[in-house]
């Protein structure tokens, strides 16, 4: 009888410590995979952690800070609710809102003036099939952002549109990036080639999208 | 040849692709209610409807158009009582009028999403129309009445 208890008690003891061995390691688990923030940056988007070189990442990303910073890109994330416009990044003209979705209010809506292509006539508006602004629950402002500011934002998931390092990586190809280079003849490109801007924001964040000091 | 429905009614015109919309409706099919003001989509004379939405029809190319639904000033309403045509009316908005078809055509869009707008929505919703006669405070007055009537019409039905 009382050998059956101790092969009981032995029994109830390896299976507490494979339990308490289980909870820890899924801690662990969920700590490194998931959850958890290095530089501010979620580890869920980092692609890992063998291609991570600081130096790099920053150093691409003050080549993309250059772009994303010129009107071009701020253009459209503005601080505000009203696009800004031209190469002043002056206030769109017509008093043009952002709307909910990003998309424009009432009879002012991009696309009622923003054709899925460019106009050949100067000074009429630059087209695209995707003219918007980011909605209003996520507006992703640009504009006054420093570097450091604006690499955590575009980092983080929760304040970059929810995309995931392929998707942030996609984004540089998608085609109202890309018309950022293509706006007809009344507006200057950005300072990188498109070509150089790809390179510099794939190395950034294969890199680990690291956010400069300041 | 293209195919459009404008105002419930299917054309076929001989015209390229890249003709611009104003072109098509006013010269091709002869309704000329849409007027022509900047050519560059800065003074909204000629906006019409392209399914619902205020397209300006200067810029917008006529092949963007096909299989959608087209709504020029003509076609707003069988016996010109829109709400907005009445108030319009009523308030004796326009001085010249040149511009006054592709005002009424926007601010149908501004009630159709915010059926009691204020000053401010107005003046908003507003501010791509260009009037060079500048008859902005009666075209507030009339869109205000204009709301005043949906709202009432809306309350006998």
């Amino acid at each position: 009888m009382k050998q059956h208890f101790n092969i009981k008690a032995l029994y109830f003891l390896h299976t507490k410590t494979i339990n308490v061995l289980v909870v820890i390691l899924s801690i662990i688990g969920i700590a490194i995979s998931g959850f958890s923030v290095k530089n501010g940056i979620p580890r869920n988007l980092l692609p890992g952690e063998i291609n991570s070189d600081s130096v790099a990442s920053v150093k691409a990303f003050l080549d993309v800070y250059k772009v994303l910073m010129s009107p071009r890109c701020m253009n459209c994330h503005p601080a505000g609710d009203r696009p800004l416009q031209g190469d002043s990044g002056h206030i769109h003209t017509m008093n043009v809102q952002r709307g909910k979705d990003g998309k424009g209010l009432y009879a002012l809506k991009c696309s009622n003036c923003h054709q899925p292509e460019n106009a050949e006539a100067n000074h009429a508006p630059p087209g695209n099939p995707k003219w918007q602004l980011p909605p209003a629950n996520m507006k992703m402002v640009f504009q006054d952002k420093s570097a450091h500011d604006l690499a955590l934002q575009i980092m983080d998931y929760s304040k970059n549109g929810h995309k995931n390092i392929q998707q942030l990586l996609e984004h540089a190809r998608d085609t109202l990036v890309k018309a950022g280079w293509n706006m007809g003849k009344s507006h200057q490109p950005p300072p990188l080639s498109y070509q150089d801007f790809v390179a510099a924001w794939d190395t950034w964040i294969n890199t680990g999208g690291y956010a400069p000091k300041q | 040849m293209i195919s459009l429905n404008i105002n419930q009614k299917n054309y076929h015109v001989d015209v390229s692709p890249e003709t611009p919309l104003l072109w098509v409706i006013r010269d091709t099919i002869g309704l000329t209610g849409t007027k022509y003001g900047c050519g560059v989509a800065q003074c909204g004379a000629c906006v019409v409807h392209l399914d619902g939405e205020a397209v300006r029809s200067c810029v917008t190319k006529v092949k963007r158009a096909e299989g959608r639904k087209l709504v020029t000033i003509e076609g707003l309403s069988k016996n010109n009582d829109h709400p907005l045509q009445i108030a319009w009316n009523e308030v004796s908005v326009p001085q010249c009028g040149y511009c006054h078809s592709g005002q009424i055509m926007s601010a149908v869009v501004l009630l159709r999403e915010n059926s009691s707008p204020n000053d401010t929505d107005i003046d908003e919703a507003m501010a791509g129309n260009i009037c060079r006669c500048g008859t902005y405070q009666r075209i507030r007055k009339a869109i205000h009445l204009a709301a005043e009537m949906q709202a009432k019409g809306r309350k006998k039905a």
